[in-house]
């Protein structure tokens, strides 16, 4: 009982001085908001680039192809954080913009690369005499990809996707390297004043844990839905 | 969902008997300083070795005491923290005294006296002191007395960086107003940047000086006298002086 006691007043203490003297709790809400809106922009900006890429790298013969090649290579080859750095320091170092758009922007140009590999295996899977079975019976490349590839890649393209948007959420914890005040910062902003770090540090990585634990739920469900017309 | 909470509540009640049982120390002929290698001229890296006048100091402190020096480079905002859980001995990192800070460690004699100052973009005539900074952004070290500083300042914006050179850049590429930082590294930054300058922002002195353990009576001590003796036969100057050109 006595363990029970100590460690139920060393949390309590703990709790009022990283989460409600001051309100400091508000470093939490306000980074968490943050970091949701740098994940959801940066997935509406991944699948875009992510779809346009992968288009490019399928039809194969244009110019474009080579550099959307390059383009996967060297964002899959490097770190997020380095990338997010050098798109701050570097390259948008003369364009004032609002930090919030600049790690969508990175992060929208990392997630970008990886989003195209995933769309280009998807359609790539899809079994090749389905495309020979569509132009056998008179249908153009065009309406082949439109009506019989494409559907049945989505399959194998949305759970991926899931995936990904996952991956996402986690990595925009980076955002602090250019001063975001995303979610992890706001555990870093309580651990400096409060010179303490085990609580709001659990608790933040509770706070990712129940958002990403959340997603795969609705996506593994999402998924089942998928294979009910198999 | 109800798995993972289980397990959840599993982890977090065996990281919170851990809480209960840390801080054994053991005495192995070293002694470890914690700093944050990245506040010249106090600490650096140069070459690949610590420089800087703390960490000189810390090595003739170490000397003194007949101990091995090792320095443990980390965040200045979990130095304290690093400091409370055993994982340093002191801390050495051109960190002032302030009342905050003092509730959570024990500091030693004050070694260096500092003031918090503003460094803008050399264009920039509009502000002359810490009173134009209102409403302005302004960005800091993240757990520095500068940042204490900038929040109290009326609807000033404040960003706060991994260190000081990052808080620099920012100002150099125009995505904020000012920095506030300790005078002595920000006269280093804006030596190697011509864009920026110096704004003497009046604001209080500050004192430097090491932090032990809260209730290391003992290392404190030791630390005080031999930071005494430094001070006193000269090695301090001429550490002082060797990083003041």
């Amino acid at each position: 009982m006595d363990l029970i006691y100590s460690i139920y007043r060393v949390l309590s203490d703990k709790i009022y001085f990283s989460f409600i003297k001051e309100n400091r709790f508000m470093y939490l809400v306000d980074g968490w908001v943050i970091s949701i809106q740098v994940t959801v922009l940066a997935a509406l900006l991944g699948i875009i680039i992510g779809l346009v890429v992968a288009i490019v790298k399928i039809s194969g013969k244009s110019p474009f192809a080579q550099v959307a090649d390059w383009y996967v290579s060297i964002i899959r080859g490097t770190p997020v954080v380095v990338q997010l750095t050098i798109i701050y320091y570097v390259i948008l170092a003369d364009v004032s913009l609002p930090r919030t758009i600049v790690a969508t922007i990175a992060f929208g140009i990392n997630s970008g690369a990886y989003v195209a590999e995933i769309i280009r295996a998807g359609i790539l899977a899809v079994d090749k005499g389905q495309t020979e079975a569509g132009r056998s019976l008179g249908l153009s490349e065009a309406k082949t990809m439109r009506y019989i590839i494409i559907p049945q890649a989505i399959k194998n393209i949305l759970p991926a996707l899931g995936n990904e948007f996952i991956i996402l959420l986690k990595e925009t914890s980076v955002s602090g390297y250019i001063a975001l005040d995303d979610l992890t910062k706001g555990a870093t902003l309580i651990r400096s004043v409060t010179y303490e770090s085990f609580t709001p540090l659990i608790t933040v990585a509770y706070i990712y844990f129940i958002m990403t634990a959340m997603l795969s739920a609705g996506l593994s469900k999402f998924e089942r839905r998928l294979r009910a017309s198999d | 969902m109800k798995k993972y909470l289980k397990l959840f509540i599993a982890l977090f009640a065996a990281l919170a008997i851990m809480l209960v049982f840390t801080g054994c120390q053991k005495d192995d002929g070293i002694i470890k300083m914690g700093t944050n290698a990245e506040f010249p001229p106090f600490e650096y890296v140069e070459n690949g070795e610590y420089a800087g006048i703390d960490v000189e100091l810390a090595q003739a402190i170490a000397k003194e005491l007949g101990k091995e020096l090792e320095i443990v480079d980390m965040a200045f905002n979990a130095l304290i923290d690093a400091l409370n859980s055993g994982k340093v001995d002191f801390v050495a990192a051109g960190m002032s005294v302030d009342p905050e800070r003092e509730k959570n460690v024990d500091f030693t004699i004050k070694y260096y006296n500092a003031t918090q100052t503003i460094i803008v973009q050399a264009g920039n005539e509009n502000i002359k002191s810490k009173d134009d900074l209102v409403g302005k952004k302004i960005g800091v070290q993240t757990g520095t007395t500068g940042y204490d500083v900038a929040v109290e300042i009326k609807d000033a914006v404040v960003s706060t960086y991994e260190n000081g050179l990052e808080a620099t850049m920012d100002l150099a590429n125009g995505n904020i107003d000012a920095v506030i930082i300790d005078d002595f590294p920000a006269k280093k930054y804006v030596e190697k940047n011509p864009g920026l300058k110096l704004v003497d922002g009046q604001f209080e002195e500050e004192q430097y000086a090491m932090a032990v353990k809260k209730g290391n009576k003992k290392l404190l001590e030791q630390i005080n006298k031999a930071l005494q003796k430094l001070m006193d036969d000269g090695t301090y100057d001429k550490i002082l002086e060797k990083y003041s050109d």
